[in-house]
């Protein structure tokens, strides 16, 4: 057992865990915190991903025990008391969701994206995304979201 | 997930000397976005898992002029695209890197990592080839550096002793070097179906004429492996169509691809003739420094 100690969503988390368990399962099966999912397993479909001190991070192929001392952002950690992130709102009026499974780590995936580059071009966005795979949507509203969400910001 | 014990390691020393205590019992993690889905799948059993991502004291990225450019092995992949030194003294690994996996696993993998792994489809590894890099092998005893070309061994194997720490890699100054990466694959964020890399070093006076240089191909036999007899063609001629074809053409004779979902031996080979010859034009038509 490893002692893990790291920060979610700015709060203080402390928890005895096995080595071998990933961020992923971590938040998912220990905490309860059910937005950031399990699709491969592998890192290729980017249900999973977080932030990890400012950097998007697939956590089903990272070990909950290389978070400790960092600070990790999960979906539910984006909205606030008020309003959603300037992302998750446009990915609601674009359009941008339909079942939904991919979409926590897909506006996670564009959070990190858009604090790095805050004005992308089209193919930047297409480019940043490409490791979050949609089922669903066929990708164009959810890049059309991103570059509305950056236009948002801009104001 | 078989149990492991877990270190953090805060020095190079220290992982050494975990390493000379466990040897091959152990493994290194640094992103571990690739042995994560190792241990995950099954595929290894360590003992002990010796964690180097918080060796700062690797993660660099230095250029000298005469000296060349020396990368520490904890450098994310990620970091090396967005360099804006090497973006502009070795623009082949930027947009080498921009290529590999997706952006999230670009922030966590390591070039060290990367090296170490071993996958034949490695784009870095294809990279260094052609750039002749260097990588210096860290132990508790001391160092030895050894030429890239020597480092990989067979899939998913390395000259590495279980000992041993990859801690730094290093690409000579080229004088008047040019180069391309292109990296075949069927979807975005796949591994290459074929890579290919071309570093050539041109005459002063005439950008046309080909001093020196290194083709080197990936994903098509157990390690990425250099066209030395494709090289021969170029070597000391003035570059044109023909020459390129022929090297095109001995590049894809040496090439060693397996019949896979990816294609069958011949597309492999077809596609070495191609990205090898579009290495050579495009490495060719790049502004000299």
């Amino acid at each position: 057992m490893e002692t893990l100690r790291l920060k979610i969503n700015g709060e203080s988390v402390e928890a005895q865990i096995d080595p071998g368990m990933t961020l992923q399962e971590f938040l998912h099966g220990k905490l309860g915190m059910t937005g950031t999912k399990l699709g491969c397993g592998i890192g290729m479909c980017g249900c999973c991903t977080v932030i990890v001190d400012g950097k998007a991070a697939k956590s089903c192929i990272m070990l909950a025990v290389q978070a400790s001392g960092k600070s990790v952002e999960t979906i539910e950690g984006l909205a606030d008391e008020q309003s959603l992130d300037p992302v998750q709102e446009a990915f609601v009026h674009n359009g941008a969701i339909q079942c939904g499974f991919c979409s926590p780590g897909q506006i996670m995936a564009s959070r990190a994206f858009l604090n790095e580059c805050p004005n992308p071009t089209e193919d930047e966005v297409r480019h940043a995304l490409s490791g979050n795979l949609c089922r669903c949507t066929g990708y164009h509203k959810i890049v059309q979201a991103v570059l509305k969400a950056s236009q948002i910001q801009e104001q | 997930m078989h149990q492991f014990k877990y270190h953090s390691v805060g020095s190079v020393e220290e992982a050494c000397g975990l390493l000379s205590e466990h040897g091959e019992e152990a493994k290194i993690i640094c992103g571990g976005q690739s042995l994560v889905i190792l241990l995950k799948e099954g595929m290894l059993f360590p003992s002990y898992l010796i964690d180097v991502k918080g060796l700062s004291e690797l993660d660099y990225i230095k250029y000298d002029e005469k000296d060349g450019l020396r990368i520490g092995a904890t450098t994310t992949h990620r970091s090396v695209e967005k360099s804006d030194e090497i973006r502009a003294r070795l623009p082949i690994l930027a947009e080498m890197e921009k290529t590999v996996a997706s952006l999230a696993v670009r922030n966590w993998g390591t070039v060290g990592g990367s090296l170490a792994h071993a996958d034949p489809a490695s784009d870095l590894a294809t990279t260094l080839l052609a750039l002749g890099a260097k990588l210096t092998l860290t132990c508790a005893e001391g160092e030895r550096v050894v030429e890239a070309d020597n480092f990989f061994v067979d899939y998913f194997e390395t000259t590495l002793r279980p000992d041993e720490l990859l801690t730094e890699i290093h690409i000579p100054h080229h004088e008047k070097g040019r180069g391309h990466f292109y990296k075949f694959a069927l979807r975005s964020t796949d591994l290459a179906a074929v890579n290919a890399a071309v570093y050539l070093m041109a005459s002063p006076e005439d950008p046309w004429f080909c001093r020196d240089v290194r083709i080197s191909m990936g994903s098509v036999g157990p390690t990425s492996l250099r066209s030395k007899r494709a090289e021969e063609v170029l070597r000391g001629q003035s570059v044109n169509d023909k020459l390129i074809a022929e090297a095109a053409r001995l590049a894809s004779e040496d090439a060693q691809p397996n019949s896979d979902i990816n294609g069958s031996e011949e597309f492999k080979r077809d596609i070495v003739k191609v990205l090898v010859s579009r290495c050579i034009n495009r490495a060719l038509s790049y502004e000299m420094n």
